[in-house]
């Protein structure tokens, strides 16, 4: 579980973040929705610490995000980003042998095993020699997937996992995602996928201005949205 | 009438200018070794906001004042500085300083000015989404920067590096005017005792170009082998 309490988060003279408040639940698979600018990449990046916040608490499992090593927390949540971020001199294997090596000190053997089979779920056991540039984006974010994921960690944020791809490779992201909802693991994704947000989350949440507007199941929220903040989004973009 | 270029007066004179070769490598090694090191220290001193300032001064100096200048101040004007100051706490004392020394210092000085430039823009050359993605898995700090950060910007920085080598090699001749035996001290050496300029310039300038070759070679080589693919 991830408690955000009264969250605020600016950077210089502009607020990203104004008294935010949720409560992610463990196992679910909630979608961060909202126009750009509105906030939701800087809360996700506020949970693993990649931000500082200004004020408030962030709670996982009920410890203090701030007061965590940097390791301890990175053992617990794991991240995959729009632009991937692979390590571009480095195979695809060690890629994802990389943290298991490095933060896990997981012996080479079986840090290897681990990585194979993490690549083979995400149906890329052809390609583990290869190196990122040499992949097209839907592989390099399923490699991405498979560093995150060989950590085994209890969350995982996804900050806008197919924006950066060509609409032809959006589904073969989405579907190895998909495979991670409803598995005990905690997914909180930021995405503009709406019928992908219908049809995976247990519940969507709506951001605005920093703030969260408005939050439920998918059904109630995409069809009987309540505040007119939300209507005016959802009819701008469905 | 004499020939155009007479090898049989230069000959003799050859190995006394090619010794001169080891003077001009030692100084350009060693300049760039201590360069390098004060370029890092510098990237060091400029990412604290205390000592920005000193590194920000540093480099501006001596990118911004000639290198004959900065070799004349450290070999001729120093000493004399030196003396004054011992001399106003109470010391009396005839401070000389070595011209290899002096040479070494001012190239290094000089050198590491630039070479953090070099380094500075090596580093920035580093994807920065590489290091989230790397902080976000936990991964220490001394690790981000070992396997992260220091092969990229050494891969990005290994052909200016070798680049200001070889412009060190070159500019290196200035030491001729402290006295200094280094290739070009030797060609001015034996043209006063020949009277010949032609061919010790050009015996001198054959062993410079034969060196940058080489060292541009060697240079090429390993930019090869560093890159992965």
């Amino acid at each position: 579980m991830i408690e955000i309490k009264k969250v605020e988060k600016s950077f210089g003279d502009l607020q990203v973040l104004k008294e935010v408040t949720h409560i992610f639940e463990q196992g679910k698979t909630v979608v961060i929705i909202g126009a750009s600018g509105s906030g939701k990449s800087t809360l996700l990046r506020c949970i693993n610490r990649l931000e500082e916040i200004d004020e408030g608490s962030i709670k996982i499992e009920g410890l203090e995000v701030s007061q965590m090593r940097q390791k301890d927390l990175a053992l617990k949540v794991g991240m995959v980003f729009q632009q991937f971020h692979l390590f571009h001199h480095m195979t695809v294997l060690e890629n994802v042998m990389y943290a298991l090596l490095k933060v896990k000190k997981t012996p080479k053997d079986l840090a290897k095993e681990k990585a194979l089979e993490g690549l083979k779920n995400v149906g890329l056991s052809d390609k583990v020699h290869q190196y990122p540039k040499q992949l097209s984006g839907g592989q390099k974010q399923r490699v991405a997937i498979a560093r995150a994921m060989v950590m085994e960690p209890k969350v995982m944020l996804f900050d806008e996992p197919t924006s950066a791809l060509d609409p032809e490779m959006v589904n073969e992201v989405l579907k190895e995602i998909r495979k991670l909802a409803h598995t005990g693991l905690t997914n909180i994704i930021v995405t503009h996928e709406m019928g992908f947000a219908k049809e995976v989350a247990d519940e969507v949440v709506y951001m605005d201005d920093g703030k969260i507007v408005e939050y439920g199941p998918p059904k109630s929220l995409f069809e009987k949205p309540k505040k007119k903040r939300t209507k005016e989004f959802l009819n701008h973009i469905l | 009438m004499s020939e155009l270029f007479d090898w049989t007066r230069i000959e003799g004179w050859i190995p006394f200018m090619v010794k001169g070769l080891s003077v001009t490598l030692l100084l350009a090694f060693l300049a760039a070794l201590f360069g390098l090191m004060l370029g890092i220290l510098v990237v060091l001193m400029s990412r604290h906001k205390k000592t920005k300032w000193l590194a920000a001064t540093y480099v501006d100096i001596f990118r911004g004042t000639p290198l004959l200048l900065q070799l004349s101040i450290v070999y001729f004007a120093l000493p004399q500085v030196l003396e004054a100051l011992f001399f106003m706490v109470g010391f009396e004392v005839d401070v000389q300083i070595g011209g290899l020394f002096a040479a070494i210092l001012t190239f290094s000085l000089n050198s590491g000015a630039y070479i953090s430039e070099i380094i500075r823009s090596g580093i920035n050359s580093v994807d920065d989404g590489e290091l989230e993605a790397a902080r976000a898995l936990g991964v220490s700090k001394f690790n981000i920067f070992k396997d992260i950060i220091w092969p990229t910007a050494f891969r990005n920085t290994f052909p200016s590096l070798m680049n200001e080598l070889i412009t060190l090699v070159k500019e290196s001749s200035i030491v001729s005017v402290i006295g200094i035996q280094d290739l070009m001290r030797r060609q001015q050496i034996v043209s006063s005792q020949t009277f010949m300029y032609f061919e010790p310039l050009i015996v001198v300038g054959v062993i410079y170009y034969v060196v940058i070759k080489i060292l541009s070679k060697v240079a090429r080589r390993i930019e090869v082998k560093l890159a992965y693919d």
